[in-house]
């Protein structure tokens, strides 16, 4: 008689601790969502001076001049896309050879050393990257590419005007090739992730039937994990918009448009890392939040623009291309 | 169940440590420009070795300082660039100068050596204008005979960040030139004509060494820390000076300093043969009427002592300490215009 008593308490007992349970990662999951509402409605009333004062032209204008209290976001805004999309376009490649390298054609004994290097790569600051770009790369790519890009590329008609300029090592190129550096381990370690999981029977089915490594990765890697390898390239896409310390370092930080890649520019993020602390004035201030509301925005295009993207990708499967 | 209660009483204790650390706010607390740091932190040092109260200097930035004496979370706030006498009296607001420092015009030219170029003010101002563009233009080369100057484009470094640096800077050249007052102004940032931006004298600094060719602008203290290549200016008188601990006090003795408006004094362009052209002094923060006048007294001590035993201390790092008369100034200042909140002097 004793012991049941026992038992229903323990019982009770549980079943409060499983509801506590549950009410805990309930509270969690819709904390997330109320941070989120609040910090947009913070941000959205932080910039309500600037967008009043500027309305949609503050997006097109190029004007960045705390002395007449006139901002417009064009410049950071072409910034940071032009340094997110340099990015990619190393990172991608470059990722995606190391993935492969890595699950399909590397000996054993080099896949974890390999491996953990790159999962080391993903885990350095991004200050050391920026000090790194700043003392040791800048001064490599102005004495020895640089002015060999200038003599070749710049030289060439139609894209020869966007990589002419003096050879000072910092500027839009360097600052989206750092990012790559960056973004590089992100995702090659998702890509190999995913890699991984694709079944060997399926590989080796395609390898039976005497198709070659190139056409196993295209035809039977790829089409398996390519939501896996989309999420990777976001996820990289995602740093890199909003990387901070390593762009400010190396990007040069001037409020100005050029059409040289080799000339310094600015990104929203680094902007607001320059000017925040010292802005006085409520134009200033609400001018660099509407910044930040912008980066906000972009980020969550672009994790949209992804999720249509594999929408579309699950409706075309199976179907025959 | 006892692990909660273990969560719970943990959580406890640190409610009460946490509570400690604030009951324990009897020292004086201060917020503001990152430029004065060393010096502030050394004198607290000092001040709470000999009296055994502390001071808690946070250098955040003069925008950060301004901020929070408005919010009043601190005792004193700090600035690089005084505020003006309207803005004062809209907050109700006084402000002191403690410690000048100055700004330094850096260079990276090959075979060019500290001190060995000159400038005059007409072309620093085209140089960060973007009027001149090579080393061996003729209007260099005409203060700089018998250097060799390449044939090297320019480029000028500038504060990537809102700076009091840039406020003396850009001041200066407001001063000497009515083109740069027109077109671009004298602020703690500006839309720079040209150029380059690092964050903080150490990003242009490094910026300033890496880019051949360049020209930045640093702070003194820094620019002497750092052994930089600087280059000499024409001041006033017309004479070609350096940076050095003498030709900053010659142009803070020149200065003309007003107690009634907060001592809002850039001292850039001053007068004398030896005055070095482009300094300005630090200023503090405190409100005119003291709801705690016993906090603000302490603020008023500290100061009093670091300008009676801290003239070493600030030129050992570097900075410039104030002329007697002007300190003798400031205590007057203090007696006139800061009460409590009946309306009484809290300095005596």
């Amino acid at each position: 008689m004793k012991s049941t008593l026992l038992h229903q308490a323990r019982l009770k007992q549980q079943i409060w601790l499983d509801m506590m349970f549950r009410g805990l990662t309930r509270l969690s999951a819709f904390g997330v969502l109320a941070l989120l509402l609040a910090i947009i409605a913070s941000l959205v009333m932080g910039s309500m001076p600037a967008i009043e004062a500027f309305g949609f032209h503050f997006l097109v204008n190029p004007e960045w001049n705390p002395v007449t209290d006139e901002y417009g976001a064009l410049v950071p805004i072409v910034g940071t896309l032009v340094t997110s999309g340099i990015a990619l376009l190393i990172a991608i490649p470059v990722s995606f050879g190391i993935a492969i390298f890595l699950t399909e054609l590397s000996p054993r004994v080099l896949r974890r050393p390999l491996g953990i290097a790159v999962e080391l790569l993903a885990g350095i600051p991004s200050i050391i990257y920026g000090m790194w770009g700043l003392f040791v790369f800048a001064p490599l790519f102005a004495d020895h590419i640089e002015p060999w890009i200038n003599d070749h590329i710049g030289a060439m008609p139609v894209i020869g005007p966007f990589f002419a300029g003096p050879p000072m090592g910092i500027g839009i190129l360097t600052a989206g090739i750092i990012l790559a550096i960056m973004v590089i381990p992100f995702i090659a370690s998702v890509m190999r992730d995913v890699f991984e999981v694709v079944p060997p029977m399926l590989k080796e089915s395609a390898y039976g039937v005497g198709a070659t490594t190139w056409e196993v990765v295209m035809k039977i890697v790829l089409p398996y994990t390519r939501i896996g390898v989309v999420g990777g390239i976001m996820l990289g896409l995602g740093r890199a918009l909003g990387e901070t310390m390593a762009v400010t370092f190396v990007i040069g930080n001037a409020h100005e448009l050029s059409q040289s890649l080799l000339m310094p520019g600015n990104s929203i993020s680094s902007a607001l890392a320059n000017e925040f602390t010292e802005a006085v004035g409520e134009l200033y201030t609400s001018a660099l939040i509407e910044l930040g509301l912008i980066l906000f925005f972009i980020t969550f295009v672009v994790l949209t623009l992804a999720r249509l993207l594999l929408l579309k990708m699950s409706k075309r499967e199976g179907k025959s291309t | 169940m006892s692990k909660l209660n273990r969560i719970l009483s943990g959580l406890g204790l640190s409610l009460t440590l946490l509570g400690a650390t604030v009951a324990h706010a009897t020292d004086i607390t201060g917020a503001g420009a990152t430029f004065p740091y060393p010096v502030y932190a050394k004198w607290a040092e000092a001040y709470k070795n000999n009296t055994g109260v502390g001071m808690n200097y946070q250098s955040i930035g003069s925008g950060g300082g301004i901020k929070q004496i408005k919010a009043k979370t601190v005792d004193f706030g700090a600035s690089d660039a005084p505020m003006n006498a309207n803005e004062l009296g809209m907050l109700g607001l006084t402000q002191f100068p403690t410690v000048i420092g100055g700004v330094v015009p850096v260079i990276n030219i090959e075979g060019v050596a500290a001190g060995q170029l000159k400038l005059s003010s007409d072309t620093l101002v085209d140089i960060f204008m973007g009027k001149i563009t090579k080393w061996n233009d003729p209007k260099i080369a005409a203060d700089n005979k018998g250097l060799n100057l390449p044939d090297q484009s320019i480029t000028v470094v500038h504060r990537a960040d809102g700076s009091g640096t840039t406020h003396i800077f850009t001041s200066y050249l407001a001063a000497v030139s009515t083109t740069w007052m027109r077109e671009v102004g004298a602020n703690k940032a500006v839309k720079w004509p040209t150029g380059t931006g690092g964050k903080g004298n150490e990003g242009v600094a490094s910026y300033v060494q890496r880019i051949k060719g360049a020209i930045g602008y640093v702070e003194y203290a820094y620019a002497l820390q750092n052994k930089m290549t600087y280059a000499q200016l024409k001041n006033r008188d017309g004479h070609f000076v350096s940076p050095t601990a003498e030709s900053f006090k010659a142009a803070a003795g020149n200065a003309k300093w007003k107690a009634s408006e907060g001592f809002a004094e850039i001292l850039v362009n001053e007068p004398g043969a030896d005055s070095w052209p482009i300094t300005g002094a630090t200023f503090i923060l405190v409100y005119k009427t003291q709801d705690n006048a016993a906090a603000g007294a302490e603020v008023l001590k500290f100061f009093d002592w670091a300008y009676s035993h801290g003239d070493k201390m600030a030129s050992d790092l570097d900075y410039v300490p104030l002329p007697n008369n002007v300190t003798a100034m400031i205590r007057k200042a203090w007696m006139d215009q800061i009460k409590d909140s009946h309306g009484k002097a809290i300095w005596h």
